[in-house]
């Protein structure tokens, strides 16, 4: 028996992890395409571009997982095609043989094409190799323009403000981190980067970068015409899957590789997990493809009993997080634009949850400085409870007391239309 | 060089030496430390670090702050007065030496 695990990050690892817990005892062989010990992406957009020495990798495992576990990492090795038939994954040198398969490639960076996009200065931030170029590049930057107000984008944005540099935030939306923020929370975090001296321009986009004297960016110019001078820029456009591998071995893909509720793709030999994979969403009742560690880790032990011969649907909550100067963010569930909105808190102490309900229901919660109310909100979405608004808007009430008293289920879909 | 000993449920001991600055996740999750995860990175996020910690050691620890405080009422395994995000705790000149309990679960 061999499993192949086709990605070296949170998901690929937790994979691996997660089949020697379970008891599989075959061969396990990561396929990472970067080089050295696997390490947690989450902080290089955080902690590591902090002022100060440079900081060493979180890694994912300790060198001495790889041999007591006996799985074989093949790092600085990319995957160059999988034979199907023959049940087999190509390498530079050689093929590796599975009985199962995981893609979990992750997703790497969308570009822009735009004038003067390859001019020096103009960073993106994904990996380690970028996080330490930034890192280098923080301490002597003066103007720095952001394109992108997304969760890297305005993570780098309170990073850089830490330096003491000028930042600008061009966004073309309405608002920040629009696709996974509601309306009320997007606003609140415009309102609280400007605050803390973020130039934010929402509704501007990037028309083309300038070089400067020595060759270097030196300006970004916005859709409006607007003129930003800038000697560092970082473009945070969001990510695309890493799915062409599997459409070349023939296997479906649509914002990602296609699975279902096993993790599995069509083929089931193969599965695709994290940020990779496409998948039908217990939470959302949509296909979904989710960027986070929750979803990595959870998707993980998942394909691992999966693999060795479960038959669950997956339907782990969703839950996110991310820090922001002295903002932390944490979600539970995932918020729909049409959501019924109740703000629980204070706002202007920057200390509140904004509670999302469907039909009725409470169905997502985002909190800013209240992880006791993160909390109550994923063991209760989780438990599948229902806590109507009428509830929630009662004298008194707090999630943090509701997660503490006894559940109580929504009905099931064939009680009620829904 | 400053130490931090690991006490699984089952009483084995591990002893790391590390180097100032480094924290209890950290050291636990480079070295291989079974049953603290950190799977947020040390943002205290996750509360997948919970440890206790053995009451000698308890003075020369920085005080609880509020996130730490409100994800450890959330942790895996029950919460006790010597219970921390081992994140949160950094070996500095103040705390050469550190014993920890780890408990039978983080999930």
């Amino acid at each position: 028996m061999s499993v192949v695990i086709i990605g070296g990050g949170q998901a690929g690892l937790q994979v691996a992890d997660s089949l020697r817990t379970e008891g599989y005892e075959g061969k396990i062989e990561v396929i990472a395409a970067e080089s050295g010990l696997p390490y947690q992406r989450p902080p290089l957009s955080k902690d590591y571009l902090a002022p100060g020495k440079e900081p060493v990798p979180l890694p994912l495992r300790g060198a001495s997982f790889f041999a007591e576990k006996n799985i074989t990492l093949h790092e600085g090795v990319p995957a160059l095609a999988i034979d199907r038939a023959e049940q087999k994954v190509k390498l530079t040198e050689g093929s590796l043989d599975y009985d199962h398969l995981v893609f979990a490639t992750g997703a790497r960076n969308r570009t822009l094409s735009c004038p003067g996009v390859s001019l020096p200065g103009i960073h993106g931030l994904k990996t380690l190799t970028d996080a330490k170029a930034l890192h280098a590049a923080l301490p002597t930057a003066r103007n720095i323009v952001i394109i992108g107000a997304g969760f890297i984008g305005l993570e780098f944005a309170a990073a850089a403000l830490a330096h003491g540099c000028d930042v600008t935030v061009l966004e073309f939306a309405p608002r920040p981190m629009g696709r996974a923020l509601t309306p009320v929370m997007g606003d609140w975090f415009a309102a609280a980067h400007r605050s803390q001296g973020v130039d934010l321009r929402l509704g501007e986009g990037i028309d083309r970068f300038e070089p400067g004297t020595d060759g270097r960016v030196g300006a970004a110019v916005s859709t409006t015409g607007a003129f930003y001078p800038a000697d560092l820029v970082l473009v945070g456009i969001g990510v695309q899957p890493n799915d062409t591998l599997a459409s070349n071995a023939g296997l479906e893909t649509s914002n990602g590789i296609v699975v279902d509720e096993m993790l599995r793709t069509a083929d089931p030999a193969v599965l695709a997990i994290g940020d990779c994979a496409s998948f039908p969403s217990a939470h959302g009742q949509l296909r979904l493809r989710l960027e986070s560690v929750q979803n990595a880790t959870d998707q993980a032990r998942h394909a691992a009993r999966t693999v060795l011969g479960a038959d669950h649907p997956y339907t782990e909550l969703p839950w996110f997080w991310s820090t922001q100067g002295p903002y932390r963010l944490q979600m539970a569930g995932l918020a729909r634009p049409d959501d019924d909105m109740l703000v629980l808190g204070d706002q202007a102490a920057a200390k509140f949850s904004v509670l999302c309900f469907r039909e009725g229901v409470l169905s997502a919660v985002e909190s800013v400085n209240m992880a006791a109310d993160h909390m109550a909100a994923r063991k209760l979405l989780a438990a599948g409870a229902r806590i109507t608004r009428t509830q929630a808007e009662a004298e008194g009430f707090t999630l943090k007391a509701a997660g503490r008293a006894p559940v109580v289920p929504v009905p099931p879909c064939s009680a009620a239309p829904c | 060089m400053p130490t931090i000993t690991y006490t699984q449920p089952n009483g084995t001991q591990q002893t790391l030496e590390v180097a100032e600055g480094t924290t209890l996740m950290r050291a636990a999750v480079s070295n291989g430390i079974t049953g603290i995860i950190g799977e947020c990175g040390g943002q205290a996020m996750c509360a997948t670090c919970h440890v206790y910690v053995r009451p000698e050691y308890a003075q020369a620890l920085p005080e609880i702050r509020e996130d730490e405080d409100e994800m450890l009422d959330c942790a895996a395994a029950e919460r006790t007065d010597r219970s921390r995000l081992a994140c949160q705790i950094k070996i500095d000149a103040e705390l050469a030496e550190i014993v920890v309990d780890i408990p039978a679960g983080q999930l």
